[in-house]
This record gives structure tokens, sequence and C-alpha cells, in this order.
């Protein structure tokens, strides 16, 4: 009886650590592949076009709403302490250090790494991926690898998208709507925000939730049970996953980087 | 092949709106269009106290930005602060020009302040600016003016 108990939480146990490990080699083949389908520009370009431009709405609209909620509450908070002026500086270095980079990394998990998952997944339920395996085509090359070099390329770039409409917005209602002082909202900000140490960092921040995003999804739809059912969770399981580690490692990042200063 | 170029206009177009915002925020929200991109050369100043100041601070002459703080040091023989200020090339200053650190606003980031002198003499590369002033440390200020305080109590019957 204990014996068995226990033989069942080893098994358990070396069941989850098989699966980190074998995801961490799947991470490095999608690596390895990368550089290759990038000398098939067609097909990340098609990619580009079904995961970038398809979520730069959803970017945009986020981003200035979430622009004008800055400007707004930032605005009531700063005015207690009679700096209303920095009001472009709170705006612009939450949305580059952190925001831009995070929510884009949401909406992006939502928009497009659902969407990649269950391509992915319905490919393989089709048995398209075996098909392609029969015909001495990798999969992993054919059809993740594009996707996931237009994922790491998309992701900051839609970042930055978000950071620069967000700081429109906090300008409209900052400074059109309340009337805070236009130089002193842009000179501050310009005062403030670091080339290097705060748009940088928030670059290189989007480039790893990009990886993240991009690997999580392709992932779990190629491990995806070829049944609908499977895929089903498997889209579901893919944006809750992304999310986590996308916050997560937000921590982290933020940590290292601004941590000491 | 038409639809094909199509959809390479809307990438092309996807690809130049996000480095666009880039540069938006690199311009406009960041200080890239602050920085000096002329060539600067090296001065140095030693301080007693350099309080907040920190790397990449703005170097004043009469309120204009003249240079950037390249590094700040410390000097364990003299137990002072070392700091070298990168300074326009197009600007110079006489010898005995003074370098105080000063506090933009009540509780601003602070910045070095250049006076400059009268000497004939320019400060050239690697040069050492003599006369400095070191930040203002709040609880110094508050134990002197607590010390005064006391004192001026003290001598009244």
């Amino acid at each position: 009886m204990l014996i068995d108990a226990l033989e069942r939480v080893g098994a358990a146990v070396r069941g989850r650590v098989e699966r980190v490990g074998y995801g961490a080699r799947f991470f490095v083949r999608l690596l390895w592949l990368a550089p290759a389908a990038l000398a098939r520009p067609r097909l990340v370009v098609d990619q580009l076009h079904f995961i970038g431009n398809r979520s730069l709405s959803i970017i945009t609209v986020s981003g200035l709403f979430v622009g004008f909620v800055l400007g707004l509450q930032g605005y009531y908070t700063l005015q207690r302490y009679g700096s209303a002026e920095a009001l472009g500086l709170l705006v612009a270095l939450s949305l580059v250090r952190e925001l831009g980079p995070v929510v884009g990394a949401l909406l992006f998990a939502g928009r497009a790494g659902t969407s990649l998952t269950a391509e992915v997944g319905l490919m393989k339920a089709g048995e398209q991926l075996s098909a392609m395996e029969m015909m001495a085509v990798d999969p992993v090359a054919r059809v993740l690898a594009p996707r996931f070099v237009a994922a790491v390329i998309a992701l900051p770039l839609l970042a930055a998208v978000f950071s620069a409409v967000g700081v429109i917005g906090g300008w409209v209602v900052g400074v059109q709507l309340i009337g805070v002082d236009p130089g002193a909202f842009w000179s501050q900000m310009q005062a403030g925000v670091d080339v290097f140490d705060d748009i940088g960092n928030g670059v290189i921040k989007s480039v790893v939730f990009g990886f993240i995003c991009a690997f999580v999804a392709l992932y779990v739809g190629y491990e995806a049970r070829p049944t609908p059912e499977g895929v089903s969770r498997a889209t579901t399981t893919g944006v809750v996953a992304a999310s986590l580690a996308v916050l997560g490692f937000d921590f982290i990042l933020t940590a290292l980087m601004f941590g000491t200063d | 092949m038409a639809q094909r170029r199509g959809i390479d206009v809307l990438v092309g177009l996807f690809v130049l709106v996000g480095l666009a915002a880039l540069v938006f925020l690199a311009l406009k929200a960041g200080n890239l269009s602050g920085f000096s991109i002329g060539p600067t050369y090296e001065v140095r100043a030693r301080f007693d106290n350099v309080g907040g100041l920190k790397v990449r601070a703005p170097v004043k002459s009469a309120g204009v930005v003249v240079g950037r703080v390249a590094a700040i040091g410390f000097d364990d023989r003299t137990y002072q602060a070392t700091v070298t200020f990168a300074l326009e090339e197009r600007f110079r200053f006489p010898t005995d020009t003074s370098a105080k650190i000063l506090t933009s606003g009540l509780l601003g980031e602070q910045y070095v302040g250049l006076e400059a002198g009268a000497e004939e003499k320019v400060l050239g590369r690697g040069d050492l600016i003599r006369l400095t002033q070191s930040a203002v440390v709040l609880e110094n200020l508050i134990g002197q003016f607590l010390f005064d305080k006391a004192a001026e109590g003290g001598s009244k019957p």
C-alpha cells in the first residue's frame, strides 16, 4: 500500500521532470530551426501578416484606453501632491517599462497565441503533420519554426505600438482634456525616461515575452491530443500557461533590470 | 501573385508602424534627442560629497546643458569622490571654473552647475576643476539648524 503510493508519487514526479526536459529540448529545437526559417522569408512574412497585422487593431485600441486610464488615474493621484506636471513621466515610464511589454504580451497570447495553438493542434488532429513526416518534411521546421520567428518579431513591435499609442492616450486625457501644461508634460517625460535603461529594457522584455508566448502556444498545440476536445483544452492551457509565464518572467526581469540602481 | 504582393505590403506597413512607434518613444518620450551627439572632452573634479548625483546627470552652465556626468568614482587616498564630466567640445571653460552639485527644485534630480571664472587659459582634456562645492545633504542642514537653535537658546538668560 505504502509502496504503491510512493511509486505513484515517484512516477508523477518523473513524468513532470520528463515533460520539462522534453519542453526544453523542443525549445532548443525551435531556436535551432529559426535561422533556417528566416532563409525562407515567404513563410515568415505570411505568418507575420497573420500574427502581427491582425493583432494591430486590438493592441492599438487597448493601448489607447490604457493610456486614457493612466492619464486620469495618474492625474488624480499626482494632483494631491501638487505635482501634476509629472503626469507625462508617470504615463511614459509605466507604459514603457511594464504595461507595454506585459499587457501587450497578454493580449498577444490571447489574440495570436490561441490561434497558433488551435491551428497547429488541428493540423495535428487532421494528421497533416504526420503526412508531412511521411513526405520527409520536418513539420517543426516547415510549420512551427516560421510561426515562432514571426511571433518573436511581431511582439516587440506590437509592444512598442502599445506604448506609443498609450503615451498619446495619456497626452489626450492629461493635456487636452484636463489641461496639464503640455511643455511640462513632455519635458518631464524626456528628462525621466532613459533610452537604454527604460525603453531598451522594455524592448528586451518584450522580446523575451515573444519567445515565451510563441513557444508555449506552439508547444501545447504540437503536443495536443489529436481530438477536438484535446485541441480546445490545449488552447485554454496555452493561454493560461503563457500568461502566467509572462507575469512570472516579468517579475524576474524587472528585478534583474531595475533592481539595483 | 497580386495577393502575395498585397500581403508583403501589409506586413511591410506593420513593421514600419512598429519601428515608427519605437522611434517615437525614443525621440519624444525618451531623452535621445537631448543627447549631445557632438564630440566631447572630459574634465574631472573632486567632491567631498556627491549626494544623489547619478551618472548621465546633466552638467549645466547658466542653466544650459553643456555636458553629462560620465563617471563617478571614489579616491581612497583623499577620501573624496572623483566625478568625470563629458563636456561638449564647442564649449570651453576657464581653468578657475567652479563646479557645484545642485538640485533642480526642492526634491528634483541633482545636476552639476559650472560657473565660469576669469582666467585666460581654458580647461583641456583630463584637467581637474579645483573649486568644487558638494551636494547639500538635508540631514546635515537640519542638524546644523538644530545646533544653531540650541546655541541661541543657551545664550539667552
